[in-house]
């Protein structure tokens, strides 16, 4: 079975291609589609088949006929079941029913499938679904279907059967149902009302001449017959395989079953053999009278009366009123062949005959595959499951109407609605305004009705080929613009249109065509045409109502439509004598039956992207809600030491180890007091950076703490508003000037500009004119000075300096001095961290140095460099220092002794408690050349001592024990 | 008293930058440069080719103009701008060494990403919004100012096209903030302003990459910009296709807030070098 075009529009044309060749194959395959399963696969195995000739109705040259068929029967218990004959599309064959016939009889139906006559491997000719021939063959089915003890029976020779087809298997459904009263049930998708109207459309209202010949579509019933005639199963096959890629089946496809011995199944006469007739070889397996007067009818564009008699009579149309089998009919939105009238038709005939029915409007067709095809065939599956199970209750079992809204852009599948009622083709009327141009169009059909407008390919579909310009030929065209829609109509069923023609000819053929206008362009949501052909006098106006063909569109609030009129169709024979027409609107309105059906909701269009998407965004901000709380929560468990409250800075047991393992600070502890200018010292690496970042929030500690004012310091602690810092160098931003950035500081710190004392800082700075220029100009010591200033901004209680004469002259470090000095002095405090000894020694009042992460020695200056029992001898060379030691050596009452062995200036420090002329007498009289003797050191020489001293603890691994004897010497002078 | 490092604030400190004069500059110069660059072909579009690309309708009206003009700076332009407002000011503050003394202030650290963050993307926001109404008014001037010509055929009126277009350009904002926001995140880590802008640049160009390869199929969905373009269903007749601005819309969100969280986190803990 071919499986139907896919939706994709690139696809879709290759496969129109084998469309061509295989029309009647595509159309049950465009209505149902095999729904793949393991559940059904497993079904399937249970199924048995058996191949067999029939014998039916000779032609009426005496020829033999037998048609070939394939009896499934479902597996389980033997007790008798409903039965389904399938019907296969035009050019087809019972194999393209066969997946279709294994799912009914794995659902326990037995099914019976044949190859219509003139087709595929059975003989005979084709006549269209003739009473005669296709729908006797029919009856003769039904007999064998009576005749197995398989299937259920209603009576005697009365099994419980259903029929079910499409297209050309749909109008032999509805003309079996209607011929046999045995049928209990039938499925008719996509087929004919009246197959004279369906080939001859006329779109005038109420005009019963038959309008235009549609020519593309019979040509390819000429070619599809061809394909049939070709010997045997292999060129039925052929036309299959194109579609489907399914080989060409084998003449015994059952090994189980002995069938009719396998002689091929020759049609009454071989087309293709060279000896035929001419006439005859034209024709391929086309019954010939038939296919005679379709080939002049396709040379005139017009049937001869005895053609559309034929053709009316192989029709469901005559017949549809003695239906009692409830019905189903399947129709195609967008279907060039069989429109959406032909099963209105059918459904009227049913109606009057009050049989039960059901109409669905699919978007598929002989045009292009329906977007929702499980949809479908379930629906023709719970149609048959319900009636062949004898249970004829109200209401039906599928919805009286279903039908389907044009696919919506990206999406896949077309929306469908449903109505409990069906409305026909004019249901809800409303009136839109149409605008006729300024003057009225004259269309011309010209001389061989060459070139061809096209406004769609029979067989393409919704193809996006035919554009506007491809339809609306200049000079052959005429155009009619509806106001714009105020509000979203569905217009489902046929709009209709009201036209005053002036012709120059007796007769007016004209084409109309409904599309969207967007801009200069316009579209279609619809590939259909509504052919017209009505009688005029020349010169004089004829009035006529069309109506346009019957479809579902999507009209939105704010769109435009356009009814277009174009004097050539390509899909159609039209005139060939030169004729102008203008065309007016006779009415100036268009008419649009509307429905509101309740929209299916569509169970596989869930959008999990966007719910799973919801649901992670709802997750992390929950997740960040949830932290949030929880550290606001543990800062409000900030504690506060109210016992250091009046000190200034407090730190207690400061550690922090890097990331690599380093630990910068091990253990920091000390106290700055109001009015101290406190120096920090320490080599290179000593940790008086990381300390000083600690103090300062800009490092976590790991443990410890810095309290200010009795204030915990942490990240963005508000007691750091009242400390003041600079820190390993100023940072500005380069664009701004100087006096800029203390404004830009300032106003980050969220306080008034009043508090900030801009004009005291701004003094500080010293930078003159400078200040109002960006800092990117500016030399490092102004930089520096700058970030002074900054850090005294607001005048924090706290002020942190690190190296703050770096980059500074001599004589602007001596003005920094009583600066800093003055502002410890108002009872705030100062900590300075440097290198320049000589410069803490001048200005701070304290001292804390640091080595290796810990503090070494902690105290006031003056403690620190002098006391009474310390004398400081500076000799001449060096060479003194070791009789000088050796003299003091033991001796009594000397604490210690310290030499530092400098070239330059070797110096020799006593601590003793003898007076300290003693100790001098004692150094001059070891001969050392004496040059200078003090009582107080240079803080450079206790600084060197201390990491001298700390420095020993660590080379020999003294310990602790020397370490605090060394300290206790130094604090101790 | 007025909060730490308020907006008005931080706004001052980022205006006189160069890189913002710089990026306004070149934002207001593009349509005036393009205008110029389509002044030199009088025949806009490629002989032998029908095909109308966006290009070719540019020139056709002040709204087509429009959307050009956000065409092309949408693919990489703005994702630069959203990358360098919200990714450069942290980083930019350590590189100047003011960020420790803003940190001292005291600004906490929450306060201080969140000034930097609303500043960022209101300096981005305004030049998304600026771009195209300064592009619609170049535009009109130079080319009229006819309907917009939709890409699929036909015209959309300007009363139904400028407010499709504000919300088309709400979500250019909405898709190019988690490029924002990872360069927020890189530039919090890294505290180098290279480092972010580029990091975000890079994470572009490899989702770019990663988005053309097919075998992904759906996961491709995921990536930063797969949606990017999505505002281009606003620009077609008929009712809008809301699906892909959702999703975009949505990954967009997920990406922003996630980045934005793992800055705040980060910054929370982290020690200030600098």
């Amino acid at each position: 079975m071919p499986r139907p075009a896919p939706a994709r529009p690139r696809r879709r044309g290759v496969r129109a291609v084998a469309l061509t060749l295989a029309v009647g194959c595509a159309l049950t395959g465009a209505a149902m589609v095999p729904a793949a399963g393991a559940s059904a696969a497993e079904a399937e195995t249970a199924v048995t088949t058996t191949d067999q000739f029939v014998d039916v109705g000779a032609e009426a040259d005496g020829t033999a006929v037998r048609l070939d068929t394939r009896l499934y029967l479902p597996g389980g218990s033997g007790e008798p079941r409903p039965a389904i004959l399938l019907a296969h599309g035009f050019g087809g064959s019972k194999e393209d029913v066969d997946d279709e016939a294994r799912r009914y009889a794995a659902d326990g139906h037995v099914v019976l499938a044949f190859t219509a006559r003139g087709f595929g491997r059975s003989g005979g000719r084709i006549h269209l679904n003739s009473p005669d021939r296709e729908i006797a063959d029919g009856r003769l089915l039904v007999d064998l279907v009576a005749a197995r003890s398989e299937v259920a029976k209603d009576s005697a020779g009365d099994p419980r059967v259903a029929v079910a087809g499409g297209s050309y298997g749909g109008a032999f459904a509805l003309m079996l149902a209607a011929a046999d009263p045995r049928v209990d049930a039938t499925v008719a998708a996509i087929t004919w009302h009246d197959l004279s109207t369906a080939l001859f459309p006329q779109a005038a209202s109420g005009n019963t001449t038959p309008g235009p010949y549609k020519q593309l579509w019979g040509t390819r019933f000429f070619t599809a017959s061809f394909g049939a005639s070709a010997s045997g199963g292999a060129a039925g096959g052929a036309g299959g395989a194109a579609a489907s890629g399914t080989p060409a089946p084998a003449a015994t496809s059952s090994p189980a079953i002995p069938t009719t011995p396998g002689t091929p199944a020759t049609p009454g006469t071989t087309p293709n053999n060279p000896q035929a007739a001419p006439a005859d070889a034209l024709c391929g397996r086309f019954d010939v009278a038939l296919c005679r007067g379709l080939q002049a009818a396709a040379e005139d564009g017009r049937p001869s009366p005895e053609l559309a008699a034929t053709l009316r009579r192989n029709s469901p149309r005559g017949t549809i009123a003695s239906v009692t089998a409830p019905t189903l009919l399947i129709q195609g939105e967008a279907d060039t062949l069989f429109g959406l009238d032909q099963a209105d038709a059918n459904a009227a005939g049913l109606a009057q005959a009050g049989t039960r029915h059901a109409v669905r409007w699919t978007d598929g067709g002989h045009d292009g595959a329906s977007s929702n095809p499980t949809l479908d065939e379930e629906a023709a599956r719970t149609w048959l499951r319900t009636y062949l199970a004898g249970s004829r209750t109200d209401p039906l079992p599928v919805p009286a109407f279903t039908y389907s809204l044009p696919v919506p852009r990206r999406s896949d599948t077309a929306p469908v609605a449903t109505l409990d009622r069906y409305p026909g083709l004019q249901g809800s009327p409303q009136q839109t305004p149409l605008r006729a141009p300024e003057s009225p169009t004259v269309v011309l059909t010209p001389p061989g009705g060459q070139p061809n407008s096209m406004t769609s390919v029979p067989g393409l579909g919704s193809v996006e080929l035919p554009t506007y310009r491809l339809a609306a030929l200049p000079g052959m065209s005429a155009a009619f613009d509806s106001a714009t829609l105020p509000r979203s109509l569905t217009v489902v069923g046929s709009p209709t249109v009201s036209l005053r023609v002036t012709s120059t000819g007796n007769e007016a053929t004209f084409f109309v065509s409904l599309w969207r206008v967007e801009g200069s362009d316009a579209v279609q949501q619809r590939a259909l045409t509504a052919p017209v052909r009505v009688a005029t006098t020349p010169g004089e106006p004829t009035e006529v109502t069309v109506n346009l063909p019957p479809s579902v569109w999507s009209m939105a609030a704010g769109s435009q439509w356009r009814v277009l009129v174009t004097s050539t169709d390509n899909s159609f024979t039209v005139p060939r004598e030169a004729r102008a027409d203008r065309i007016t609107l006779a009415d100036a309105t268009l008419t649009l039956p509307t429905a509101a059906g309740a929209i299916v909701p569509a169970t596989t269009e869930r959008d999990t992207e966007s719910l799973a998407l919801v649901a992670g965004i709802a997750a992390l901000l929950l997740v960040i809600a949830a932290s949030a709380l929880l550290r606001w929560r543990r800062r409000h468990r900030e504690h506060v030491r109210e016992d250091y409250a009046d000190i200034p800075l407090v730190v207690d047991h400061l550690v922090k180890t890097y990331a690599d393992g380093h630990r910068a600070v091990d253990d920091v502890s000390w106290r700055a007091e109001r009015g101290q200018v406190v120096g920090l010292l320490g080599p290179n690496g000593a940790g008086k950076t990381t300390t000083m970042r600690m103090m300062l929030g800009l490092i976590t500690p790991d443990s410890g703490s810095v309290h200010v004012l009795g204030r915990p310091v942490h990240p963005g602690s508000e007691i750091l508003g009242r400390v003041g810092a600079l820190v390993e160098g100023p940072g500005f931003l380069p664009h701004l000037t100087g006096r800029e950035n203390l404004k830009a500081y300032w106003a980050a710190t969220g306080r008034p500009a009043d508090e900030a004392d801009l004009d005291e800082a701004v003094a500080v700075a010293a930078l003159g004119g400078a200040l109002d220029r960006p800092v990117r100009t500016y030399s490092h010591g102004m930089k520096q000075r700058l970030g002074i200033a900054q850090a005294m901004l607001g005048k924090p209680e706290v002020l942190f300096l690190d190296e703050p004469t770096n980059g500074l002259d001599p004589p602007q470090i001596a003005a920094m001095r009583p600066i800093l000095q003055s502002y410890a002095a108002s009872g705030r405090t100062v900590v300075v961290s440097s290198h320049l000894l000589a410069e803490v020694e001048l200005t701070c009042s304290h001292v804390v140095v640091m080595h290796a992460g810990r503090v070494v020695t902690a105290g006031p200056v003056a403690d620190l460099l002098a006391s009474q029992d310390t004398t400081v001898f500076e000799l001449a060379t060096a060479d003194g220092l070791e009789a000088a030691r050796d003299a003091l050596e033991g001796a009594d009452g000397i604490l210690s002794l310290e030499t530092i062995d400098e070239p330059s200036k070797p110096t020799l420090t006593v601590v003793s408690n003898r007076p300290r002329e003693e100790v001098v007498r004692a150094v001059v009289a070891s001969g050392a050349e004496v040059v200078g003797v003090g009582s107080r050191r240079h803080l450079e020489e206790v600084f060197l001592g201390v990491i001298a001293s700390s420095q020993v603890r660590a080379d020999d691994g003294t310990g602790d024990a020397g370490l605090i004897e060394r300290l206790r010497q130094v604090r101790a002078r | 008293m007025s909060r730490p490092l308020s907006w008005r604030s931080e706004l001052k400190r980022q205006l006189g930058r160069r890189r913002t004069l710089w990026v306004i500059g070149i934002v207001a110069a593009l349509p005036l440069i393009l205008v110029a660059a389509f002044s030199l072909d009088d025949e806009p579009g490629r002989a032998d080719d029908p095909t109308i690309r966006l290009v070719d309708l540019a020139t056709s009206g002040g709204p087509n103009f429009t959307v050009f003009t956000l065409v092309v700076s949408a693919e990489l332009l703005l994702f630069i701008v959203a990358a360098l407002f919200a990714g450069d000011p942290v980083p930019a503050e350590a590189s100047w060494a003011s960020l420790r003394y803003l940190l001292t202030a005291p600004v906490t650290r929450a306060r201080l990403l969140t000034s930097k963050l609303v500043i960022g993307f209101l300096s981005t926001a305004s030049l998304v919004v600026v771009l195209p109404v300064w592009a619609l008014l170049i535009g009109t001037m130079a080319y009229g100012s006819e309907p917009f010509t939709i890409l699929g055929g036909g015209e959309m009126p300007f009363g139904e096209w400028f407010p499709r277009m504000a919300v088309a350009v709400a979500y250019v904002l909405v898709t190019i903030a988690p490029i924002g926001a990872f360069s927020f995140w890189v530039g919090v880590r890294s505290q180098t302003p290279l480092a972010a802008v580029g990091g975000a640049l890079i994470l572009l160009i490899v989702s770019g990459i990663l988005d053309s390869i097919d075998a992904l199929g759906d996961w491709r969905k995921a990536l930063p910009g797969h949606y990017s373009r999505a505002w281009l269903d606003m620009l077609v007749s008929g009712p809008i296709d809301w699906v892909d601005l959702r999703h975009g819309a949505l990954w967009s969100i997920l990406y922003t807030v996630l980045f934005v969280a793992l800055g705040y986190r980060r910054f929370r803990r982290q020690d200030i070098l600098s």
